[in-house]
């Protein structure tokens, strides 16, 4: 149970209302009761003060690996909301490329109560879009909803079959359930582990060429326009997809669409040296690209910024740069990665706070995202100003594969507040 | 970590040898010309010296190689180094042993150099900045990356036979895409001074950017790519390239970039004819030209020994790290 408490002389951004003010926050049975004067009848047991610091909502991460069930040696739900509390993430959602794969009401309902008793964070599946993921056979959407899923996916797995991926998005938007692609067409792919660009093609890297995504977006296009259902990209990485992303909008197709943070900042440049904490998938690309993705994202054809927080144990990135395992620990550099656009002039702090709270919530139709009364006490309070050193060293994730290690970020998240409950202070 | 930073000691030494980018050209030319010292010894009755007396050197092949091998060992025995042959493919990894794992086991056996091939691009580095101080490690080949101790034996050849590398004009004919072997040349080239390095095939087979991320010419005419070069080579084609929609067949092949004596004569009339080996007679070139007046392929694998030699004597460390 939480207690009572107020924050108070916080700097204060509701990205819903656009409101920005210095006020009071108070905060009752893990729901926010009050902004501004205290009601009558409310006694805090704490006063936190807030002076000069920004309060946002909590951040909510569209995608992000927990690892459990099944892959518990890269990480579990306790470790990675425990990460994502000092991140001040306090929703986090997951794909259902699990083992069990989350394609079963049974398997949704045993991570939501495995999070209920444990997590730092509010822990919401993305159910599976075809049984096993093996993109043959629908899933039980209706009974996936029921019990919680707040999208469903077929993750990375291909669904092969153009006829069952269209029949898949207009069973899903029977039920208004959105579906959450990751745009990749396998046999360009072709076992690639890079950018097929100048980078690769001098370290003798197999490619992923932008075609791989292109092609795929296409035809997902196509099919959303057809089906009418919500398609949303997850963690679109080429100039291209943002060109045709936008074509798409504003012809009127519900499509929308997220980007990593790291794809913002790191190119094809940076697996130079073969850094396997920058072997991605989807892989870093050009600087033109990384630019259009940041246009994007300033253009509001991307509303979301997530995590792609893909925890690894050591050894999955201890090997040659083609023989490691994909992905990066992500959780702990989501804030200060978009905090750092704004240091950079590419957007403003409420467009960067939206991107990671009201914009993702409307993406999967949350009710959180914002600061309103009764609305769950989901926080994250930042100190803006304070310059800081991340360290792998020093991460929460049980997986330490970032190649952001030795960054220098301005804004620091100074405490994180889930349903009211203080999950992360810095000590 | 850069490749720069791994290959070089603080005095810009030889530490370990994983590919030529990052080399200079003073440090290719000083490779070339130890190897020069050494190709007396080959000749000789008694054909050792003790220059690695009481080193370890230890051949570790991921990948099977017959010719490469056995030079390695051939350069490393004659240099008086102890010499373990590991055979990977049916030992270690079979076993699920990490690259890792076989490292430090093979460290802790007071190994002090290994010579590695690995089918992963980036193995060699990958070994080099995990390696103990004192260990070097040499690339043999590593993925689509790098094959350096080739490059530099195909330098020491063109050197023997043209003396200077910067008028040179020369094509490289094959398969670029998948090449470790026309990475590293093009690099050695270019670092060389050459006035021009050609890549010629059909598109399949050469990266998209190859001009801008290589520093080449690209050609796709056969008969145009070769008009008044000085020195042709010609890549191994992978019996694979056919399965995965690259090529239609070897026949198409050999009509299009097979190397015939017809075609010889567009290039210049001193032509030296070179391949890595080993040679898919009627694939890649005419038997006559393998076996012609302008063919040194056999000089290139006589001279790889003791291009290998010269590196190995380069690289390896004065002492073990245990022993500092």
């Amino acid at each position: 149970m939480s207690a009572n408490f107020t924050i108070f002389n916080a700097r204060l951004y509701d990205p819903s209302t656009d409101a920005q003010q210095v006020t009071d926050i108070h905060i009752a049975g893990g729901k926010i009761a009050a902004i501004g004067s205290t009601p009558a009848g409310f006694s805090a047991e704490r006063q936190i003060d807030a002076e000069g610091k920004q309060l946002i909502p909590g951040i909510i991460d569209l995608n992000c690996r927990l690892r459990e069930p099944g892959l518990e040696q890269k990480g579990t739900i306790i470790s990675e909301t425990t990460a994502a509390a000092r991140g001040g993430v306090t929703t986090v959602i997951c794909p259902p490329d699990t083992d069990p794969v989350i394609d079963t009401p049974a398997v949704a309902e045993l991570i939501r109560r495995r999070a209920k008793q444990s997590a730092q964070a509010r822990v919401l599946s993305i159910g599976a879009l075809t049984r096993g993921l093996a993109g043959e056979q629908l899933t039980e959407m209706a009974a996936l909803k029921s019990s919680g899923c707040i999208a469903v996916s077929n993750a990375r797995q291909p669904v092969r079959n153009n006829l069952i991926l269209k029949r898949a998005m207009e069973y899903a938007a029977t039920w208004e359930i959105p579906i959450f692609v990751n745009p990749l067409d396998h046999a360009l792919e072709n076992n690639g582990c890079a950018h097929d660009g100048r980078v690769a093609n001098r370290l003798g890297l197999p490619g992923i060429p932008c075609s791989a995504e292109t092609v795929a977006v296409a035809a997902m296009l196509e099919l959303a326009q057809e089906s009418g259902a919500h398609i949303h990209f997850q963690q679109i990485s080429t100039g291209r997809a943002v060109e045709m992303l936008h074509e798409a909008q504003v012809k009127g197709v519900h499509v929308t669409a997220d980007v990593a943070a790291h794809q913002l900042h790191l190119t094809e440049m940076d697996i130079e040296g073969f850094d396997s904490n920058c072997h991605l998938l989807p892989p870093l690309r050009t600087l033109a690209d990384r630019d259009a993705l940041r246009q994007g994202v300033a253009g509001g054809v991307i509303n979301a910024i997530c995590s792609g927080h893909e925890p690894h144990e050591a050894d999955a990135k201890l090997a040659p740069f083609p023989a490691t395992e994909p992905g990066i620990s992500a959780l702990e550099t989501l804030l200060p990665l978009t905090l750092r656009l704004v240091d950079e002039k590419l957007i403003d702090l409420p467009r960067a706070i939206s991107l990671l709270t009201s914009g993702p919530a409307e993406i999967v139709n949350l009710n959180s995202g914002r600061i309103s009364i009764g609305a769950d006490a989901d926080l994250c309070l930042i100190d803006l100003d304070r310059e800081w050193r991340f360290t792998a060293d020093a991460m929460l994730s049980a997986g330490h594969n970032t190649p952001f290690d030795g960054w220098e970020f301005s804004g620091y998240v100074t405490q994180t507040f889930f349903e009211g409950r203080m999950t992360w202070m810095e000590s | 970590m850069s490749a720069v930073n791994l290959q070089l000691d603080e005095n810009n030494k030889l530490r370990h040898f994983l590919s030529i980018e990052g080399l200079n050209r003073d440090l290719l030319l000083r490779i070339l010309d130890s190897a020069e010292s050494f190709i007396n010894i080959t000749g000789r009755s008694v054909k050792k010296v003790p220059a690695l007396r009481g080193k370890v050197i230890a051949n570790l092949f991921f990948e099977n190689s017959t010719r490469t091998r056995t030079t390695f060992e051939l350069a490393a025995k004659r240099l008086s180094a102890d010499v373990l042959n590991l055979n990977i493919s049916t030992s270690a990894t079979s076993k699920g042993e990490s690259l890792l794992d076989t490292l430090r086991n093979l460290e802790a056996m007071d190994v002090d150099m290994f010579v590695m091939r690995h089918g992963d691009s980036g193995a060699a580095h990958f070994l080099a900045s995990h390696a103990n101080p004192g260990v070097s490690i040499i690339n043999a080949g590593d993925g689509q990356h790098s094959h350096p101790t080739q490059a530099m034996l195909d330098m020491f050849t063109i050197r023997s036979v043209k003396g200077d590398f910067t008028p040179l004009r020369v094509a490289i004919v094959g398969d670029i895409l998948h090449s470790r072997v026309a990475r590293s040349q093009i690099m050695a080239l270019n670092t060389l001074g050459v006035s021009e390095v050609r890549v010629i095939a059909p598109r399949t087979l050469i990266p998209s950017n190859a001009r801008e991320s290589l520093g080449v010419h690209v050609y796709h005419d056969m008969d145009e790519g070769i008009r008044d070069v000085d020195v042709i080579i010609m890549l191994r084609l992978q019996k694979e390239r056919m399965s995965g929609a690259l090529l239609p067949s070897e026949h198409e092949f050999f009509q299009c970039y097979g190397l015939t004596e017809e075609r010889l004569q567009l290039a210049d009339d001193e032509v030296t004819v070179m391949h890595p080996g080993p040679i898919n007679r009627g694939v890649e070139m005419a038997t006559a030209v393998a076996d012609g007046k302008h063919s040194v392929i056999l000089q290139q694998v006589t001279y790889g020994i003791a291009v290998r030699m010269a590196i190995l004597s380069m690289a390896m460390q004065p002492s073990s790290g245990r022993e500092q």
